[in-house]
């Protein structure tokens, strides 16, 4: 009965979105309704979806022929996060987005946004992917010049032309991978792998697919736009943008075509861990020199992705030279969990950044300070935040990063555990010069006027800042049944993935 | 060769997007791109002489599946067509604003962000 939830999951967004721009042209609190209303809605059906598990063939259409949609385990850890952040985000904008005209047309792009990225989810067809991809990518496009001032224009040509750079690449891969086999259906593909079929034509496509999806993630050497295009959009949207985009488009989609269609060999994982290393060491060194309290976090954000690589990419090593699959399931576990941890306190981060430049009126932190007496709330949520994504104890940043490095050092991989942790240090650094400039010191003379920013953004700020000290519960034996163990296990099974989801059909 | 010279439109739009000043051509160097991506998924399904992919009655299909046209990829091609046409509109809108904000077109001048 579950299943046939799960179109809904795409067609609400989509709908939703046709709808609001339809009616809510003159008002703009139906707008805000409409929006909350999609978004809430989703957040439901993700939460009654977690334990299913299945296949949902469009049309009755059987695959190969027709499009399926899968939902195993990692397409519902990434359901829930996608659908949790976008919820919280829907919130901040009831009131950010004030500033802004135009309220349909922007909750409008948010749930196209929204519905492309469940689409990449839960697809289990290649060129359907695709599809759902440049979807959601455009609809990105479109947020990112939303203000339509100078930088906002530019910061959105220039994510435009190397995005879309791309997106090219994985139509490439897609149609290498149809020339190699003659199917579509990524199931099909993995069980042709699956019997050690190893062609060179498929190591093309795999090499198409791993640049256009590092693009779509700013993985480091392909992220010059993400500095520019995140701290250009409105303060929910690069929430969105940070939080879920560049992992359902980028990560998400890399790792379920690596694992579980191409099938993981030891070159694979190798370019994974050091893609993510390369992310994560200079990420972190160009967050440190930011004084843009938003670029900063952008920068951060590149970082951070390494650390989720890192993690897949180990296990993915350790599985394709035989090593020991606990040691393997640890490193996948840990880049996954950071996968939803990261979602969780960069949103929180960027909406409390939202609520300062609400507040203040800038987002150059040499021009805040003594916000400490103001704004209580955003300063509490901040603070947890920077926290998290630091990695101290109990927020849910230091278990993650505790994972991938326990996962490390079994492995032997000592190096890469000792950057792992030097990596961390950096980012405790540079965010406590954040909490420094912004909250304690001089309450500046221009800024002693300004009031806590509006309590729904408050809200929205409460529910993730709770996410963020609660997640590390999800590590414990029982919930960690729920989520987090049939991520891991639906990316170790690799090309096995196509005799589940063919005979589940 | 053929597959060579649908690989050499991809690398000219590729240069186009890469090199060129002026953000119309950039967007120039996009479409050309997407249109060697649309090429080579065609020109995968192309057969020399082949029939259209309709099966009437009276047909003998091992025969038909010998000489027909892959008929998959046209469709594919057919919705990214409608994909890049979005991208391209979008881009084009969003020279069109560069242009009332800054009155140029020359990338070089529109350098507002660190990068």
């Amino acid at each position: 009965m579950n299943m046939a939830l799960l179109p809904s999951m795409v067609a609400i967004p989509l709908g939703i979105a046709f709808f609001t721009y339809l009616l809510a042209r003159k008002s703009s609190i139906l707008a805000d309704i409409l929006g909350n209303l999609a978004t809430f809605s989703i957040l439901v059906i993700s939460i009654l979806l977690i334990k299913t598990r299945g296949v949902y063939v469009i049309g009755g259409w059987n695959p190969p022929i027709g499009i399926n949609w899968v939902l195993d385990g990692l397409s519902n850890l990434v359901l829930v996060v996608v659908a949790l952040i976008s919820f919280a985000a829907t919130i901040f904008s009831t009131r950010y987005m004030e500033q802004y005209t135009a309220r349909y047309k922007y909750y409008s792009l948010f749930l196209l946004m929204v519905g492309g990225m469940n689409g990449v989810i839960l697809t289990g067809d290649l060129f359907n992917l695709f599809v759902f991809l440049e979807v959601a990518s455009v609809a990105s496009y479109a947020l990112v010049a939303f203000g339509c001032n100078h930088e906002e224009l530019e910061a959105s040509f220039k994510y435009l032309v190397l995005s879309s750079i791309g997106s090219t690449l994985v139509l490439f891969g897609v149609a290498f991978v149809y020339g190699a086999t003659g199917y579509l259906n990524m199931a099909s593909i993995g069980g042709i792998m699956a019997t050690g079929n190893q062609n060179t034509i498929l190591t093309v496509a795999a090499v198409l697919f791993i640049v256009g999806f590092c693009i779509k993630a700013a993985l480091v050497p392909f992220h010059p736009w993400l500095p520019d295009a995140h701290p250009s959009a409105p303060a929910p949207i690069s929430a969105m943008l940070s939080g879920v985009l560049i992992k359902a488009l980028g990560v998400y989609a890399l790792f379920r075509i690596l694992f579980n269609v191409i099938g993981l060999n030891q070159l694979y994982g190798t370019l994974l861990i050091v893609l993510g290393l390369l992310s994560m060491t200079v990420g972190v060194f160009l967050a440190v020199g930011q004084w843009d309290f938003k670029r900063l976090l952008a920068y951060h954000s590149i970082s951070q992705m390494g650390y989720v690589i890192l993690g897949v990419g180990l296990g993915g090593y350790i599985l394709a030279t035989g090593g020991s699959s606990s040691v393997a399931a640890l490193a996948i576990l840990g880049g996954i969990f950071h996968l939803a941890n990261h979602a969780v306190f960069k949103s929180l981060l960027f909406l409390s950044s939202g609520s300062i430049e609400y507040s203040t009126g800038t987002r150059q932190l040499k021009e805040m300070g003594g916000l400490i007496s103001i704004m209580p709330v955003t300063r509490t949520t901040c603070s947890i935040a920077s926290l998290s994504i630091a990695g101290v104890p109990p927020f849910n940043g230091f278990w993650s990063k505790l994972l991938i490095v326990i996962a490390a050092i079994q492995a032997g991989f000592h190096a890469v555990a000792g950057i792992t942790i030097l990596v961390s240090f950096i980012t405790l650094i540079s965010f406590l010069k954040v909490l420094r400039y912004a909250f304690l010191g001089e309450l500046p003379e221009k800024l002693k006027n300004i009031k806590e920013s509006p309590a729904l953004m408050g809200v929205a700020q409460a529910i993730l800042a709770l996410f963020c000290i609660g997640m590390g519960l999800l590590l414990l034996p029982g919930p960690r049944e729920f989520l987090l163990e049939p991520a891991v296990n639906a990316l170790i099974q690799g090309v096995e993935y196509a005799r589940i989801v063919l005979s589940g059909s | 060769m053929i597959y060579t010279l649908c690989f050499v439109l991809f690398l000219i739009g590729l240069y186009c997007a890469i090199t060129k000043k002026n953000i119309v051509k950039i967007v120039i160097g996009l479409t050309l791109m997407e249109y060697s991506a649309n090429l080579f998924l065609i020109l995968l399904g192309y057969r020399k002489g082949g029939v259209a992919p309709i099966v009437s009655e009276n047909m003998n299909i091992t025969e038909f599946l010998a000489t027909s046209v892959d008929p998959l990829p046209q469709a594919l091609v057919l919705t990214s067509i409608v994909i890049g046409l979005g991208v391209t509109t979008l881009a084009i809108a969003i020279c069109i604003r560069l242009y009332e904000k800054y009155g140029t077109f020359d990338i070089t001048e529109i350098r507002r962000l660190k990068g």
